[in-house]
Protein backbone atom coordinates (compact mmCIF):
# COMPACT_ATOMS: atom_id res chain seq x y z
CA UNK A 1 0.00 0.00 0.00
CA UNK A 2 1.32 3.46 -0.87
CA UNK A 3 1.92 6.06 1.80
CA UNK A 4 -0.92 8.56 2.12
CA UNK A 5 -2.13 11.40 4.23
CA UNK A 6 -5.10 10.55 6.45
CA UNK A 7 -7.64 13.21 7.33
CA UNK A 8 -10.94 12.88 9.17
CA UNK A 9 -13.13 15.92 8.58
CA UNK A 10 -16.01 16.69 10.93
CA UNK A 11 -18.62 17.77 8.39
CA UNK A 12 -19.66 17.24 4.78
CA UNK A 13 -18.44 20.76 3.93
CA UNK A 14 -15.02 20.06 5.49
CA UNK A 15 -14.85 16.73 3.66
CA UNK A 16 -15.52 18.35 0.30
CA UNK A 17 -12.87 20.99 1.01
CA UNK A 18 -10.37 18.28 2.04
CA UNK A 19 -11.10 16.27 -1.11
CA UNK A 20 -10.15 19.21 -3.34
CA UNK A 21 -6.47 18.30 -2.88
CA UNK A 22 -4.87 16.50 -5.83
CA UNK A 23 -4.96 12.71 -5.48
CA UNK A 24 -7.55 12.79 -2.70
CA UNK A 25 -10.07 9.95 -2.38
CA UNK A 26 -12.97 9.50 0.01
CA UNK A 27 -12.76 6.56 2.41
CA UNK A 28 -15.99 5.13 3.82
CA UNK A 29 -15.62 1.66 5.36
CA UNK A 30 -12.86 0.75 2.90
CA UNK A 31 -14.00 -2.78 2.03
CA UNK A 32 -13.18 -2.16 -1.64
CA UNK A 33 -10.76 0.79 -1.46
CA UNK A 34 -8.33 -0.80 1.01
CA UNK A 35 -8.32 -3.98 -1.07
CA UNK A 36 -7.49 -1.91 -4.17
CA UNK A 37 -4.77 -0.03 -2.29
CA UNK A 38 -3.21 -3.26 -1.00
CA UNK A 39 -3.01 -4.43 -4.60
CA UNK A 40 -1.48 -1.17 -5.79
CA UNK A 41 -4.44 -0.58 -8.13
CA UNK A 42 -5.39 2.66 -6.41
CA UNK A 43 -2.72 4.91 -4.91
CA UNK A 44 -4.45 7.92 -3.37
CA UNK A 45 -2.22 10.66 -1.96
CA UNK A 46 -4.82 11.59 0.64
CA UNK A 47 -7.65 9.62 2.24
CA UNK A 48 -10.56 11.73 3.38
CA UNK A 49 -12.28 9.52 5.96
CA UNK A 50 -16.01 10.20 5.72
CA UNK A 51 -17.01 7.08 7.66
CA UNK A 52 -18.18 9.02 10.69
CA UNK A 53 -19.69 12.13 9.19
CA UNK A 54 -22.76 12.92 11.29
CA UNK A 55 -26.28 12.50 9.96
CA UNK A 56 -25.53 10.22 7.00
CA UNK A 57 -26.40 6.93 8.69
CA UNK A 58 -30.18 7.23 8.81
CA UNK A 59 -33.04 5.64 6.88
CA UNK A 60 -35.78 8.26 6.67
CA UNK A 61 -39.35 8.00 5.45
CA UNK A 62 -40.20 11.36 3.96
CA UNK A 63 -43.66 12.93 4.04
CA UNK A 64 -44.12 12.41 0.30
CA UNK A 65 -43.57 8.66 0.65
CA UNK A 66 -39.97 8.64 -0.56
CA UNK A 67 -37.37 6.71 1.43
CA UNK A 68 -34.06 8.48 1.93
CA UNK A 69 -31.08 6.29 2.77
CA UNK A 70 -28.00 8.04 4.14
CA UNK A 71 -24.83 7.17 2.24
CA UNK A 72 -23.24 5.73 5.38
CA UNK A 73 -26.06 3.30 6.18
CA UNK A 74 -24.44 -0.13 6.29
CA UNK A 75 -25.64 -2.70 3.77
CA UNK A 76 -26.68 -5.14 6.52
CA UNK A 77 -28.64 -2.48 8.41
CA UNK A 78 -30.58 -1.48 5.32
CA UNK A 79 -31.29 -5.07 4.30
CA UNK A 80 -32.57 -6.02 7.76
CA UNK A 81 -34.57 -2.85 8.43
CA UNK A 82 -38.04 -4.36 8.79
CA UNK A 83 -39.98 -1.49 7.23
CA UNK A 84 -37.53 -1.20 4.36
CA UNK A 85 -37.45 -4.94 3.67
CA UNK A 86 -41.24 -4.92 3.51
CA UNK A 87 -41.51 -1.94 1.19
CA UNK A 88 -38.44 -2.74 -0.99
CA UNK A 89 -37.97 -6.51 -0.81
CA UNK A 90 -35.92 -6.86 -4.02
CA UNK A 91 -33.40 -4.35 -2.70
CA UNK A 92 -33.06 -6.25 0.59
CA UNK A 93 -32.66 -9.49 -1.33
CA UNK A 94 -29.97 -7.97 -3.57
CA UNK A 95 -28.09 -6.65 -0.55
CA UNK A 96 -28.20 -10.01 1.22
CA UNK A 97 -26.98 -11.81 -1.90
CA UNK A 98 -23.83 -9.69 -2.01
CA UNK A 99 -20.45 -10.38 -0.37
CA UNK A 100 -20.35 -11.95 3.10
CA UNK A 101 -22.03 -11.06 6.39
CA UNK A 102 -18.79 -9.44 7.62
CA UNK A 103 -18.53 -7.24 4.53
CA UNK A 104 -22.22 -6.32 4.61
CA UNK A 105 -21.80 -5.22 8.24
CA UNK A 106 -19.06 -2.81 7.19
CA UNK A 107 -19.89 -1.77 3.63
CA UNK A 108 -21.89 1.41 3.10
CA UNK A 109 -24.60 2.22 0.58
CA UNK A 110 -22.61 5.11 -0.89
CA UNK A 111 -19.49 2.98 -1.13
CA UNK A 112 -21.39 0.18 -2.81
CA UNK A 113 -22.41 2.52 -5.62
CA UNK A 114 -18.80 3.54 -6.23
CA UNK A 115 -17.07 0.17 -5.97
CA UNK A 116 -14.76 -0.68 -8.84
CA UNK A 117 -15.01 -3.54 -11.30
CA UNK A 118 -13.66 -6.96 -10.28
CA UNK A 119 -12.19 -7.58 -13.76
CA UNK A 120 -9.09 -9.63 -12.96
CA UNK A 121 -7.00 -7.64 -15.46
CA UNK A 122 -7.96 -4.41 -13.69
CA UNK A 123 -6.74 -6.02 -10.45
CA UNK A 124 -3.51 -7.38 -11.95
CA UNK A 125 -1.06 -4.48 -12.20
CA UNK A 126 1.12 -6.51 -14.61
CA UNK A 127 -1.73 -6.57 -17.17
CA UNK A 128 -2.72 -3.91 -19.67
CA UNK A 129 -5.91 -2.18 -18.53
CA UNK A 130 -7.37 1.03 -19.89
CA UNK A 131 -9.46 1.53 -16.77
CA UNK A 132 -6.45 1.35 -14.42
CA UNK A 133 -3.83 2.81 -16.77
CA UNK A 134 -5.51 4.76 -19.60
CA UNK A 135 -4.01 3.98 -22.99
CA UNK A 136 -2.28 0.79 -21.89
CA UNK A 137 -4.69 -1.52 -23.71
CA UNK A 138 -7.05 -4.25 -22.55
CA UNK A 139 -5.70 -7.70 -21.78
CA UNK A 140 -9.23 -8.91 -21.08
CA UNK A 141 -9.83 -8.83 -24.84
CA UNK A 142 -8.39 -12.15 -25.96
CA UNK A 143 -7.84 -13.15 -22.32
CA UNK A 144 -10.01 -15.02 -19.85
CA UNK A 145 -13.18 -13.06 -20.53
CA UNK A 146 -16.06 -15.44 -20.00
CA UNK A 147 -17.46 -13.22 -17.21
CA UNK A 148 -17.15 -9.92 -19.05
CA UNK A 149 -19.71 -7.55 -20.56
CA UNK A 150 -22.16 -8.38 -23.33
CA UNK A 151 -23.90 -4.99 -23.42
CA UNK A 152 -22.50 -1.48 -23.74
CA UNK A 153 -18.84 -2.49 -23.89
CA UNK A 154 -16.21 -0.82 -26.05
CA UNK A 155 -13.04 -1.96 -27.77
CA UNK A 156 -11.13 -0.33 -24.90
CA UNK A 157 -12.92 -1.98 -21.96
CA UNK A 158 -15.22 -4.95 -21.44
CA UNK A 159 -15.41 -4.83 -17.63
CA UNK A 160 -18.69 -5.14 -15.71
CA UNK A 161 -20.02 -3.27 -12.70
CA UNK A 162 -20.11 -5.72 -9.79
CA UNK A 163 -22.80 -4.24 -7.53
CA UNK A 164 -25.95 -6.18 -6.66
CA UNK A 165 -27.57 -3.27 -4.84
CA UNK A 166 -27.32 -0.98 -7.87
CA UNK A 167 -29.41 -3.33 -10.01
CA UNK A 168 -32.73 -2.91 -8.15
CA UNK A 169 -31.83 0.73 -7.42
CA UNK A 170 -31.69 1.32 -11.17
CA UNK A 171 -34.88 -0.68 -11.71
CA UNK A 172 -36.85 1.32 -9.13
CA UNK A 173 -35.68 4.80 -10.21
CA UNK A 174 -33.46 5.53 -7.21
CA UNK A 175 -31.79 8.92 -7.11
CA UNK A 176 -28.32 9.70 -5.76
CA UNK A 177 -28.02 12.94 -3.78
CA UNK A 178 -24.61 14.46 -4.37
CA UNK A 179 -22.72 17.31 -2.73
CA UNK A 180 -19.72 19.04 -4.21
CA UNK A 181 -17.84 22.30 -4.40
CA UNK A 182 -20.60 23.77 -6.53
CA UNK A 183 -23.43 22.75 -4.25
CA UNK A 184 -25.96 19.97 -4.26
CA UNK A 185 -27.30 18.04 -7.22
CA UNK A 186 -29.20 14.86 -7.91
CA UNK A 187 -28.69 12.16 -10.50
CA UNK A 188 -30.65 8.99 -11.21
CA UNK A 189 -28.66 5.93 -10.14
CA UNK A 190 -29.27 4.65 -13.65
CA UNK A 191 -27.28 7.64 -14.96
CA UNK A 192 -24.60 7.59 -12.26
CA UNK A 193 -22.45 4.92 -13.88
CA UNK A 194 -20.91 5.33 -17.33
CA UNK A 195 -20.39 3.03 -20.23
CA UNK A 196 -16.67 2.83 -21.04
CA UNK A 197 -16.52 4.32 -24.54
CA UNK A 198 -13.07 5.81 -25.07
CA UNK A 199 -12.64 6.77 -21.38
CA UNK A 200 -13.09 3.62 -19.30
CA UNK A 201 -11.02 5.14 -16.49
CA UNK A 202 -14.12 7.11 -15.52
CA UNK A 203 -16.59 4.74 -13.83
CA UNK A 204 -19.19 7.34 -12.99
CA UNK A 205 -20.51 10.75 -13.91
CA UNK A 206 -19.37 12.19 -10.57
CA UNK A 207 -17.04 15.16 -10.84
CA UNK A 208 -13.78 15.08 -8.85
CA UNK A 209 -14.45 15.81 -5.18
CA UNK A 210 -18.18 15.12 -5.34
CA UNK A 211 -19.62 13.06 -2.50
CA UNK A 212 -22.75 10.93 -2.53
CA UNK A 213 -24.63 11.82 0.66
CA UNK A 214 -27.83 9.81 0.20
CA UNK A 215 -29.84 7.55 -2.08
CA UNK A 216 -33.55 8.26 -2.40
CA UNK A 217 -36.24 5.87 -3.53
CA UNK A 218 -39.34 7.52 -4.90
CA UNK A 219 -42.66 6.59 -3.30
CA UNK A 220 -43.70 4.76 -6.48
CA UNK A 221 -41.09 2.06 -5.79
CA UNK A 222 -43.30 0.74 -2.98
CA UNK A 223 -45.99 -0.13 -5.52
CA UNK A 224 -43.97 -3.17 -6.61
CA UNK A 225 -43.48 -4.59 -3.10
CA UNK A 226 -45.81 -7.56 -3.48
CA UNK A 227 -44.21 -8.72 -6.77
CA UNK A 228 -40.50 -7.99 -6.54
CA UNK A 229 -37.45 -10.26 -6.71
CA UNK A 230 -33.73 -10.13 -7.27
CA UNK A 231 -32.18 -13.21 -8.81
CA UNK A 232 -28.47 -13.80 -9.23
CA UNK A 233 -26.55 -16.60 -10.84
CA UNK A 234 -23.10 -17.13 -9.32
CA UNK A 235 -20.32 -19.63 -9.77
CA UNK A 236 -20.90 -20.63 -6.14
CA UNK A 237 -24.13 -20.21 -4.22
CA UNK A 238 -22.84 -17.65 -1.72
CA UNK A 239 -20.15 -14.99 -1.45
CA UNK A 240 -19.58 -14.51 -5.16
CA UNK A 241 -20.23 -11.81 -7.72
CA UNK A 242 -22.99 -12.23 -10.27
CA UNK A 243 -22.36 -13.93 -13.58
CA UNK A 244 -25.74 -12.46 -14.48
CA UNK A 245 -28.49 -11.06 -12.26
CA UNK A 246 -31.91 -9.47 -12.62
CA UNK A 247 -34.14 -7.27 -10.49
CA UNK A 248 -37.80 -7.54 -11.42
CA UNK A 249 -40.85 -5.72 -10.11
CA UNK A 250 -44.42 -6.02 -11.34
CA UNK A 251 -47.74 -4.41 -10.61
CA UNK A 252 -50.35 -7.03 -11.50
CA UNK A 253 -54.10 -6.51 -11.61
CA UNK A 254 -56.33 -9.44 -12.47
CA UNK A 255 -53.52 -11.28 -14.26
CA UNK A 256 -52.54 -8.23 -16.32
CA UNK A 257 -49.25 -6.42 -15.81
CA UNK A 258 -49.98 -2.75 -15.17
CA UNK A 259 -46.35 -1.74 -14.77
CA UNK A 260 -43.00 -3.49 -14.88
CA UNK A 261 -39.45 -2.70 -13.77
CA UNK A 262 -36.47 -4.71 -14.90
CA UNK A 263 -32.72 -4.21 -14.58
CA UNK A 264 -29.76 -6.51 -15.12
CA UNK A 265 -26.44 -6.95 -13.37
CA UNK A 266 -23.16 -8.57 -14.34
CA UNK A 267 -23.53 -7.83 -18.04
CA UNK A 268 -22.34 -4.23 -18.51
CA UNK A 269 -20.20 -1.49 -16.98
CA UNK A 270 -23.36 -0.15 -15.35
CA UNK A 271 -26.53 -1.60 -13.88
CA UNK A 272 -28.60 -2.13 -17.02
CA UNK A 273 -32.16 -0.86 -17.02
CA UNK A 274 -34.13 -2.91 -19.56
CA UNK A 275 -36.73 -0.40 -20.72
CA UNK A 276 -37.58 -2.26 -23.93
CA UNK A 277 -38.49 -5.27 -21.81
CA UNK A 278 -40.56 -3.12 -19.46
CA UNK A 279 -42.49 -1.78 -22.44
CA UNK A 280 -43.10 -5.31 -23.70
CA UNK A 281 -44.49 -6.31 -20.30
CA UNK A 282 -46.76 -3.33 -19.62
CA UNK A 283 -50.37 -4.14 -20.43
CA UNK A 284 -49.63 -7.80 -21.22
CA UNK A 285 -50.72 -10.93 -19.37
CA UNK A 286 -48.36 -12.20 -16.67
CA UNK A 287 -47.56 -15.34 -18.65
CA UNK A 288 -44.42 -17.27 -19.70
CA UNK A 289 -44.63 -16.32 -23.40
CA UNK A 290 -44.77 -12.63 -22.44
CA UNK A 291 -41.84 -12.99 -20.05
CA UNK A 292 -39.85 -14.72 -22.77
CA UNK A 293 -40.52 -11.90 -25.23
CA UNK A 294 -39.43 -9.38 -22.61
CA UNK A 295 -36.21 -11.33 -21.98
CA UNK A 296 -35.45 -11.35 -25.71
CA UNK A 297 -36.11 -7.61 -25.92
CA UNK A 298 -33.74 -6.93 -23.01
CA UNK A 299 -30.83 -8.69 -24.71
CA UNK A 300 -31.64 -7.71 -28.30
CA UNK A 301 -28.54 -5.50 -28.60
CA UNK A 302 -26.19 -7.85 -26.74
CA UNK A 303 -23.05 -9.19 -28.33
CA UNK A 304 -20.19 -11.24 -26.90
CA UNK A 305 -16.98 -9.41 -26.00
CA UNK A 306 -15.07 -12.69 -25.91
CA UNK A 307 -15.83 -16.23 -24.81
CA UNK A 308 -18.97 -15.02 -23.07
CA UNK A 309 -21.77 -15.49 -25.59
CA UNK A 310 -23.36 -17.90 -23.12
CA UNK A 311 -24.18 -14.96 -20.86
CA UNK A 312 -26.69 -13.66 -23.40
CA UNK A 313 -28.76 -16.82 -23.15
CA UNK A 314 -28.15 -17.05 -19.41
CA UNK A 315 -29.32 -13.47 -18.84
CA UNK A 316 -32.54 -14.21 -20.73
CA UNK A 317 -33.17 -17.26 -18.57
CA UNK A 318 -32.51 -15.30 -15.39
CA UNK A 319 -34.96 -12.64 -16.56
CA UNK A 320 -37.58 -15.28 -17.32
CA UNK A 321 -37.09 -16.85 -13.90
CA UNK A 322 -37.04 -13.50 -12.08
CA UNK A 323 -40.28 -12.41 -13.76
CA UNK A 324 -41.91 -15.78 -13.06
CA UNK A 325 -40.95 -15.57 -9.38
CA UNK A 326 -41.97 -11.91 -9.11
CA UNK A 327 -45.36 -12.73 -10.64
CA UNK A 328 -45.78 -15.58 -8.13
CA UNK A 329 -45.38 -13.02 -5.35
CA UNK A 330 -42.69 -11.77 -2.99
CA UNK A 331 -41.99 -14.48 -0.40
CA UNK A 332 -43.18 -13.77 3.16
CA UNK A 333 -39.72 -14.42 4.50
CA UNK A 334 -36.33 -13.76 2.93
CA UNK A 335 -35.21 -17.01 1.28
CA UNK A 336 -32.47 -18.90 3.14
CA UNK A 337 -30.26 -18.37 0.09
CA UNK A 338 -31.13 -14.83 -1.01
CA UNK A 339 -31.42 -14.36 -4.78
CA UNK A 340 -30.38 -17.93 -5.47
CA UNK A 341 -32.19 -19.67 -8.34
CA UNK A 342 -31.50 -22.89 -6.44
CA UNK A 343 -33.93 -22.06 -3.65
CA UNK A 344 -36.90 -21.37 -5.89
CA UNK A 345 -40.25 -22.91 -5.06
CA UNK A 346 -41.58 -25.69 -7.24
CA UNK A 347 -43.28 -24.52 -10.43
CA UNK A 348 -40.65 -21.95 -11.35
CA UNK A 349 -38.34 -24.14 -13.34
CA UNK A 350 -38.41 -22.53 -16.78
CA UNK B 1 2.67 11.60 11.35
CA UNK B 2 1.48 10.48 14.74
CA UNK B 3 -2.16 9.69 15.19
CA UNK B 4 -3.36 8.94 18.72
CA UNK B 5 -6.36 6.64 19.00
CA UNK B 6 -8.14 5.07 21.95
CA UNK B 7 -10.00 1.77 21.68
CA UNK B 8 -11.58 -0.70 24.02
CA UNK B 9 -10.15 -4.13 23.29
CA UNK B 10 -11.68 -7.07 25.13
CA UNK B 11 -13.00 -4.70 27.78
CA UNK B 12 -9.73 -2.86 28.37
CA UNK B 13 -9.05 0.71 27.30
CA UNK B 14 -6.00 0.86 25.04
CA UNK B 15 -4.26 4.05 23.97
CA UNK B 16 -2.20 3.70 20.82
CA UNK B 17 -0.23 6.23 18.83
CA UNK B 18 -0.20 5.23 15.17
CA UNK B 19 3.01 6.28 13.45
CA UNK B 20 1.62 5.21 10.08
CA UNK B 21 -1.97 5.63 8.83
CA UNK B 22 -1.74 2.39 6.82
CA UNK B 23 -2.05 0.17 9.90
CA UNK B 24 -5.13 -2.02 9.62
CA UNK B 25 -7.17 -3.05 12.61
CA UNK B 26 -5.79 -6.57 12.08
CA UNK B 27 -2.17 -5.44 12.18
CA UNK B 28 -2.88 -3.23 15.18
CA UNK B 29 -4.23 -6.22 17.11
CA UNK B 30 -1.51 -8.66 16.08
CA UNK B 31 1.62 -6.56 15.77
CA UNK B 32 1.08 -3.73 18.23
CA UNK B 33 -1.18 -5.20 20.92
CA UNK B 34 0.25 -8.73 20.64
CA UNK B 35 -3.21 -10.25 20.32
CA UNK B 36 -2.24 -12.90 17.78
CA UNK B 37 -5.38 -15.00 18.15
CA UNK B 38 -6.91 -13.06 15.26
CA UNK B 39 -5.38 -14.57 12.13
CA UNK B 40 -4.17 -13.08 8.88
CA UNK B 41 -5.23 -15.38 6.05
CA UNK B 42 -5.68 -13.63 2.73
CA UNK B 43 -5.45 -10.05 4.09
CA UNK B 44 -7.93 -9.07 1.35
CA UNK B 45 -11.36 -9.73 2.84
CA UNK B 46 -11.88 -13.08 1.18
CA UNK B 47 -11.26 -15.68 3.88
CA UNK B 48 -12.68 -14.35 7.16
CA UNK B 49 -9.76 -15.55 9.34
CA UNK B 50 -9.38 -11.98 10.67
CA UNK B 51 -13.02 -11.67 11.83
CA UNK B 52 -13.50 -9.65 15.02
CA UNK B 53 -16.49 -7.86 16.54
CA UNK B 54 -16.46 -4.07 16.23
CA UNK B 55 -19.15 -2.47 18.41
CA UNK B 56 -20.79 -5.90 18.50
CA UNK B 57 -20.74 -6.51 14.74
CA UNK B 58 -18.55 -9.03 12.94
CA UNK B 59 -16.23 -7.47 10.37
CA UNK B 60 -13.03 -8.32 8.49
CA UNK B 61 -10.29 -6.54 10.46
CA UNK B 62 -7.94 -6.72 7.45
CA UNK B 63 -10.14 -4.31 5.49
CA UNK B 64 -10.49 -1.76 8.28
CA UNK B 65 -8.05 1.05 8.98
CA UNK B 66 -7.12 1.30 12.66
CA UNK B 67 -7.22 5.09 12.32
CA UNK B 68 -10.92 4.92 11.42
CA UNK B 69 -11.66 3.02 14.64
CA UNK B 70 -10.82 5.61 17.27
CA UNK B 71 -13.28 5.02 20.10
CA UNK B 72 -14.44 1.60 18.88
CA UNK B 73 -15.18 -1.39 21.10
CA UNK B 74 -13.32 -4.45 19.78
CA UNK B 75 -13.85 -8.06 20.82
CA UNK B 76 -11.33 -10.67 19.71
CA UNK B 77 -11.04 -14.39 20.32
CA UNK B 78 -8.87 -13.66 23.39
CA UNK B 79 -11.80 -11.88 25.02
CA UNK B 80 -14.68 -14.32 24.61
CA UNK B 81 -14.01 -16.80 27.45
CA UNK B 82 -15.24 -15.70 30.88
CA UNK B 83 -12.57 -16.42 33.48
CA UNK B 84 -11.73 -20.08 33.07
CA UNK B 85 -14.96 -20.87 31.26
CA UNK B 86 -15.11 -21.24 27.50
CA UNK B 87 -17.68 -19.27 25.53
CA UNK B 88 -20.56 -21.56 24.47
CA UNK B 89 -19.43 -21.23 20.84
CA UNK B 90 -15.89 -22.30 21.74
CA UNK B 91 -17.25 -25.28 23.71
CA UNK B 92 -19.48 -26.29 20.80
CA UNK B 93 -16.58 -26.15 18.32
CA UNK B 94 -14.69 -28.61 20.54
CA UNK B 95 -17.73 -30.85 21.08
CA UNK B 96 -18.47 -31.05 17.32
CA UNK B 97 -14.87 -31.11 16.12
CA UNK B 98 -15.30 -27.86 14.18
CA UNK B 99 -11.55 -27.52 13.71
CA UNK B 100 -8.81 -29.30 11.85
CA UNK B 101 -5.60 -27.28 11.45
CA UNK B 102 -7.21 -24.54 13.54
CA UNK B 103 -6.00 -21.53 11.57
CA UNK B 104 -9.48 -20.35 10.54
CA UNK B 105 -11.00 -21.27 13.91
CA UNK B 106 -10.73 -17.89 15.73
CA UNK B 107 -12.40 -16.19 12.76
CA UNK B 108 -15.04 -18.92 12.55
CA UNK B 109 -15.85 -18.55 16.24
CA UNK B 110 -16.02 -14.74 16.14
CA UNK B 111 -18.19 -14.95 13.03
CA UNK B 112 -20.48 -17.50 14.71
CA UNK B 113 -20.82 -15.27 17.79
CA UNK B 114 -21.77 -12.41 15.45
CA UNK B 115 -24.18 -14.57 13.46
CA UNK B 116 -25.99 -15.79 16.58
CA UNK B 117 -26.26 -12.24 17.94
CA UNK B 118 -27.73 -11.06 14.62
CA UNK B 119 -30.51 -13.58 15.15
CA UNK B 120 -31.53 -14.17 11.53
CA UNK B 121 -30.41 -17.78 11.07
CA UNK B 122 -31.92 -19.62 14.05
CA UNK B 123 -30.90 -23.26 13.88
CA UNK B 124 -31.70 -23.66 10.17
CA UNK B 125 -28.56 -25.30 8.72
CA UNK B 126 -29.04 -23.64 5.33
CA UNK B 127 -29.30 -20.16 6.86
CA UNK B 128 -26.26 -20.90 9.05
CA UNK B 129 -24.24 -22.04 6.03
CA UNK B 130 -25.23 -18.90 4.17
CA UNK B 131 -24.49 -16.72 7.20
CA UNK B 132 -21.06 -18.31 7.69
CA UNK B 133 -20.06 -18.13 4.01
CA UNK B 134 -17.56 -15.36 4.72
CA UNK B 135 -15.35 -17.81 6.63
CA UNK B 136 -13.39 -20.27 4.55
CA UNK B 137 -11.96 -23.48 6.02
CA UNK B 138 -9.39 -24.96 3.69
CA UNK B 139 -9.38 -28.22 5.68
CA UNK B 140 -13.08 -28.50 4.92
CA UNK B 141 -14.35 -28.89 8.49
CA UNK B 142 -17.66 -27.30 7.51
CA UNK B 143 -19.91 -30.12 8.68
CA UNK B 144 -18.56 -29.89 12.23
CA UNK B 145 -18.60 -26.09 12.11
CA UNK B 146 -22.28 -25.92 11.14
CA UNK B 147 -23.20 -28.46 13.83
CA UNK B 148 -21.22 -26.45 16.38
CA UNK B 149 -22.98 -23.22 15.43
CA UNK B 150 -26.39 -24.92 15.65
CA UNK B 151 -25.68 -26.28 19.10
CA UNK B 152 -24.17 -23.02 20.35
CA UNK B 153 -27.20 -21.14 19.05
CA UNK B 154 -29.53 -23.45 21.00
CA UNK B 155 -27.41 -23.23 24.15
CA UNK B 156 -27.21 -19.45 23.99
CA UNK B 157 -30.98 -19.21 23.38
CA UNK B 158 -31.56 -21.43 26.43
CA UNK B 159 -29.26 -19.26 28.57
CA UNK B 160 -31.13 -16.16 27.39
CA UNK B 161 -34.51 -17.72 28.27
CA UNK B 162 -33.17 -18.77 31.67
CA UNK B 163 -31.96 -15.23 32.39
CA UNK B 164 -35.25 -13.72 31.28
CA UNK B 165 -37.21 -16.05 33.60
Amino acid sequence: MNQFEYVRPASVADAIAAAAAPGATYLASGTNLLDLMKGGIMRPARLVDVSRLPGLDRIERLDNGDVRIGALVRNADLAHDLDFARSHPAISEALLSGASAQLRNAATVGGNLLQRTRCSYFYDTASACNKRAPGSGCDARGGDNRLHAVLGWSEGCIATHPSDLCVPLAAFDAIAEIEGRHGRREVAVEALHRLPGATPERDSTLEPGELIVAVRLPAAARGFASHARYLKLRERTSYAFAVVSAAAGLVIDGGTIKEARLALGGIAAKPWRAREAEAALAGARAAPAVFRRAAEAALAEAKPSGANGFKIELAQRIILRALTLAAAGTPDRMPALPASPFSSPAGATQ
Amino acid sequence: MNLPIRLTVNGELRDVVLDDPRVTLLDLLRERLQLTGTKKGCDRGQCGACTVLVDGRRVNSCLALAASHDGADILTIEGVAQGGELHPVQAAFIAHDGCQCGYCTPGQIMSAIGLIAEGHAGDDPERIREGMSGNLCRCGAYVGIIEAVREAQKNLAAIKTERAA
